[in-house]
């Protein structure tokens, strides 16, 4: 089957060959994939995806690469769960979380792209990869490319947190840190990217790497006995996995593998990073750049690429886009962890804040399903939280110490209090 | 001064990343442009003269928008980089 029919430019609709290109010639617009749907319609089933591999390849008829996976075989089809403890404390009895705190190989969502990203580098001949990054797809692409055997460049901000500096370098990639913010390190890259044929994937193989991201969307309306939530809430960086994710809902309704599609699609940013917000609240139709100043570094782009068609979706959705202080953002790393037991980065308590912001407004109805997308893991991002985790008891290897301990603690008032 | 210019545009100037142009301000210096690689404004700019949403223009590594956008001023120490504005995330 061939379901790829090339490429074509989302704004001026001219068409390209499917190759490691992302911009239009003429009006700079993205290039998207453009599928052969006809054909993928004919052999893709609900029963196909459910024999497949447990792994966004269960999906492969609706990703962007021609033969078989050869990078991130075991990526995707993370946990997902009804979050009863948080729902409870938020009116909800239809909240979900999905869980890409445990994704494979690095723990983030950006597995996801990285596996589509390096299958397709490697179709089109390519021995380098290389990305921009905040943190966690630099991690992805380092690990990946070693598991590959590709020759690796990823360049980040030098303030990174430690946990993903060192989750590059353990990988053995060319890490460069570069002095500069998120937008600084991605300008840099587009001007190395014209100059070396290397396979950069969120720049020239973008329209594929992209991709990876609807697989969210795909795994949720199958965990959710294919129907589309009402609600989703996505944490807004570039806007890309936003947008995805929409399109993600909408293939499996024009595909007939849900019904109709009304999923509400909600963005979630940083105060210290919030362009896209506020073009959302202030009825722009385009985006003012920022200088972003959040804990939540893996959402600091001040000058993202899909910001346009983020604030579009979630318009045209009927969905609302917040931003909650950085305080706001601890509170809800801690609200999540100590509710439902997992640890996730910033980005997770953006996501939790802003759910219980758009919660307290009365958004959403008890009765109506809930998914909060859970990007990336809190041990990547240690620094942004230990000012508020407390200390361990510091005791002698005595039971008399540890009475002494528990005397002055609370933690038995709080038993009773349960 | 040196202005970079982006893959999808070198078709207009002969292959060459980086072109010698000149100009008071970033509209005079595309139009400086124009002169030299036509066709190259209709590329950077819609029907109504505003830049594209899907570029972006740097003037000494800092994006014009943080300045005054097309009329910000330009010397001919200046490095002026032409950059997409689709990428990375």
């Amino acid at each position: 089957m061939n379901k790829m029919k090339g490429l074509v430019c989302k704004e001026c609709k001219k068409a390209y060959p499917a190759e490691a290109i992302h911009v239009c010639e003429f009006c700079f617009g993205p290039l998207e994939v453009a599928y052969n749907y006809d054909a993928i319609r004919s052999v893709i089933s609900k029963e196909k995806i459910q024999q497949g591999p447990k792994s966004l390849w269960r999906y492969k008829d609706l990703l962007p690469i021609e033969g078989e996976p050869t990078a991130g075989l075991n990526a995707g089809f993370t946990p997902m769960i009804h979050a009863k403890n948080l729902g409870r404390i938020l009116g909800l009895d239809r909240l979900y979380l999905k869980n890409d705190t445990v994704n494979c190989l690095t723990l983030s969502f950006k597995d996801r792209v990285v596996a589509v990203a390096l299958t397709r580098a490697k179709e089109l001949g390519f021995d380098t990869v290389a990305c921009a990054s905040t943190g966690n797809l630099a991690n992805s692409v380092s690990a990946h490319a070693a598991e590959s055997g590709l020759r690796c460049f990823v360049f980040i901000p030098s303030d990174l947190e430690a946990g993903k500096i060192l989750g590059n370098l353990v990988y053995k990639p060319n890490v460069v840190a570069v002095e500069g913010n998120y937008d600084d390190v991605n300008r840099l890259c587009s001007e190395v990217a014209g100059e070396y044929p290397w396979a950069f994937v969120n720049i020239n193989i973008r329209p594929y790497y992209s991709e990876g991201s609807k697989t969210l969307a795909y795994e949720t309306m199958e965990y959710l006995d294919w129907q589309a939530p009402d609600h989703v809430v996505v944490p807004i960086a570039s806007g890309s996995l936003l947008t995805k994710i929409y399109k993600g809902f909408h293939e499996f309704e024009s595909l007939g593998l849900v019904g109709p599609v009304v999923t509400k699609i909600h963005g979630a940013q940083a105060e210290g990073c919030s362009p896209v917000a506020e073009a959302f609240k202030e009825k722009r139709d385009f985006i003012k750049p920022v200088k972003p100043k959040t804990i939540a570094k893996s959402l600091a782009i001040g000058n993202p690429a899909d910001g346009f068609y983020a604030v579009k979706v979630a318009r045209e959705s009927g969905g609302l886009i917040e931003s909650v202080s950085d305080e706001a953002v601890v509170q809800g790393m801690m609200l999540l962890a100590q509710k439902e037991g997992i640890f996730a980065e910033t980005a997770g308590g953006v996501t939790i804040a802003v759910l219980k912001k758009l919660a307290e407004q009365g958004v959403f109805k008890r009765d109506e399903s809930v998914v909060a997308y859970i990007t990336g893991n809190g041990l990547k991002t240690q620094e942004a939280i230990a000012p508020s985790v407390g200390a361990p008891w510091l005791i002698q290897p005595s039971l008399m110490s540890f009475q002494e301990a528990l005397k002055k603690s609370d933690a038995l008032k709080e038993e009773g209090d349960r | 001064m040196k202005v970079r210019i982006p893959t999808p545009l070198r078709k207009l100037t002969d292959g060459q990343g980086e072109v010698l142009a000149e100009g008071k301000d970033v509209a005079d210096l595309i139009e400086a442009l124009e002169r030299t690689y036509p066709g190259i404004k209709g590329r950077l700019c819609d029907e109504q003269g505003a830049l594209r949403r899907f570029v972006n223009i740097y003037i000494n590594e800092e994006d014009i928008r943080f300045h005054e956008g097309l009329q910000t001023p330009v010397k001919s120490s200046d490095e002026v980089s032409i950059i997409p504005a689709i990428a990375g995330g």
